[in-house]
């Protein structure tokens, strides 16, 4: 099936928007993507038609309410091929995901001495919330190098998981954009018998998930990279391991029972939801599945697949040995994130001249910054795409860093 | 709309090309300190030597970053250098006020009499060709990132 980009690409009305009276050229999906009107007229219909706490009154607009959440909450979980939609917990992005799984199995389960294994190309939200823990806690911290293709290096993957409690690794690199082999990792993982946390944030946007098939225990994500609003996010666990899991935040919602003595705890997914949650996002965020499910994440995967390739054509053939490109080489293996330095210019500079032509490309250390060290280079920048770039978009790209580099050479 | 003219002025990208003062000193007797922009993760490195009557004998920079924070790095040494502490405070005070007169002008206010009397008096040079930096509001951490180290070198020896 092929998809007709240009009713895509009207679905978006931010794209409509000129910078500097150019077209925009939007390509930093990786950071977040552009939202549909689907969405936001989601929103925008709980707000006007439906607006009322969930989980509390008995009236019409209350359950209303309650069930255009929970509807969020089960469209949410199959749309990443979970079974049960308990299993889905909201939270406000995949940070806080991790945060609860560090904070509640992480504190149950770890002890000084217990070991968690990261990868050198993780998202600083894959690592800190692991360093506070080893800092309270004495757990250990075992890396996964990378490659000199920018891949995992898996060579040494049975020694690094010797009585590790968790694996905790990207699905797909920010940075890089280097796809992970996940089977292989949860296979091992699985035979060393650690548990295996996912950061799913680049590979749910962009790619077919089944979080069932992959095996892993927890998956984290983050609703405004997948076209959904900011503010709400995802963690999905085994039923088992949530059933066990202490409570994360105290309060309403979260509780059975209060009494002055203590409290008994709600069912899984609740007892880790305390307070009002983001009702008009949830709903976005179901919205944004729909969306996704009607395009399809294959045509997705493909077309985004066919820029990536193309970009990377693109950017090798103008500029040859100008640009050195951190991140698989080619489209295999990889998703649409494309990292690049460019003739000794420094990224900022590049993503400030690209600005007066409406290209938006991300600089920085894209928060990795062990991975930047790694590569020994203190930012990149980086390009990434979606559902909704073109192939001009690519072309705006490559000619706005043209202009780049006359406007550096002068 | 700010044309790049206005923010990539000739004068900063040489300093960005050819930054003065590249090196280090040592320590002690040498200051130093690092400052951090956690945004982008640029760098500054300073190494400052202040003699007993409290002149800024020599100083060295390092780091790394975009041609803002490096250039604003090399222009800084430049002029601080052979300055005597009182009078690097007084460039410190007269450079922020740049970067936030433009700011609060943008704003639609006016600068305010303290910030005009900041600069007043205060021979700024090439530095001015900074001032662009202002009309492009996330660029002002890049330009102000040495000042702030320097600040915090000064603040350090004055409490040691
Ligand atoms: C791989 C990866 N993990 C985690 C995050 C954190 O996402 P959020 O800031 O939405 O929590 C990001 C977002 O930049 C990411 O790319």
């Amino acid at each position: 099936m092929s998809i007709d980009l240009a009713a895509i690409r009207a679905e978006f009305p931010l794209l409509k928007r000129k910078i500097n009276g150019k077209r925009l050229v939007y390509v930093d999906s990786a950071a977040t993507s552009q939202k549909p009107q689907s969405v936001l007229d989601a929103m925008d219909n709980y707000y006007t038609t439906q607006n009322a706490n969930v989980h509390r009154g008995v009236y019409t607009l209350a359950e209303e309410a309650t069930s255009a959440f929970e509807s969020a909450r089960a469209r949410t979980a199959k749309f990443i091929g979970a079974q049960d939609p308990h299993e889905l917990v909201f939270t406000r992005n995949a940070t806080e995901s991790i945060n609860l799984v560090a904070r509640t199995w992480g504190y149950q389960n770890l002890r000084d001495g217990d070991v968690v294994v990261l990868t050198e190309m993780e998202h600083h939200a894959n690592i800190v919330p692991w360093q506070m823990l080893s800092a309270e806690r004495g757990i250990i911290i075992r890396w996964i190098p990378i490659t000199s293709d920018y891949r995992l290096d898996l060579s040494d993957i049975d020694a690094l998981l010797d009585g590790a409690s968790l694996l905790a690794v990207t699905s797909m690199s920010n940075v890089l954009g280097t796809v992970n082999d996940l089977e292989k990792l949860v296979a091992a993982a699985r035979s060393a018998g650690a548990k295996v946390l996912v950061d799913a944030c680049q590979s749910i946007p962009h790619d077919p998930v089944d979080v069932v098939a992959w095996g892993a225990d927890f998956v984290a994500f983050s609703g405004h990279k997948m076209m959904g609003p900011t503010g709400i996010g995802a963690l999905w666990a085994r039923r088992e391991l949530l059933e066990e899991m202490p409570p994360f935040l105290g309060g309403g919602e979260m509780i059975r029972d209060v009494r002055k003595d203590g409290f008994t705890m709600n069912d899984v997914p609740w007892k880790f939801e305390a307070g009002t949650p983001a009702i008009a996002e949830a709903i976005g965020l179901g919205a944004a599945v729909d969306w996704l499910s009607a395009v399809g994440m294959e045509n997705i995967a493909e077309h985004e697949r066919a820029l990536t390739e193309y970009a990377l054509e693109q950017l090798t053939s103008a500029f040859g040995d100008e640009i050195t490109i951190y991140g698989p080489q080619t489209a295999e293996g990889r998703g649409s994130a494309v990292s690049f330095l460019f003739n000794e210019i420094h990224a900022h500079d590049i993503s400030q001249v690209l600005d007066e032509d409406g290209v938006c490309v991300r600089a920085g250390h894209h928060c990795a910054k062990p991975l930047m060290r790694v590569l020994g280079v203190p930012a990149t920048s980086r390009a990434s795409f979606a559902i909704y770039n073109t192939f001009e978009d690519v072309d705006a790209l490559v000619e706005a860093l043209h202009k780049a580099k006359t406007f550096f050479a002068r | 709309m700010p044309g790049l003219e206005d923010l990539y002025r000739e004068i900063i990208l040489d300093h960005y090309r050819s930054p003065r003062n590249r090196g280090e000193l040592p320590t002690p007797p040498a200051l130093s300190a690092e400052g951090f922009n956690p945004l982008c993760g640029d760098e500054v490195v300073l190494y400052l030597n202040v003699d007993a009557e409290g002149n800024v004998t020599d100083i060295k920079t390092g780091g790394q970053g975009c041609s803002i924070s490096q250039a604003s790095t090399s222009m800084m040494g430049a002029a601080v250098k052979g300055k005597s502490i009182a009078e690097a405070r007084q460039l410190i005070t007269a450079f922020k006020a740049l970067m936030s007169i433009h700011e609060s002008k943008l704003e639609g206010g006016d600068a305010t009499a303290a910030t005009e009397e900041a600069i007043a008096g205060v021979r700024l040079g090439d530095l001015e060709a900074l001032q662009g930096v202002v009309k492009f509001p996330v660029r002002i951490k890049c330009a102000t990132l040495a000042w702030n180290t320097l600040t915090q070198i000064l603040d350090e020896s004055d409490s040691a």
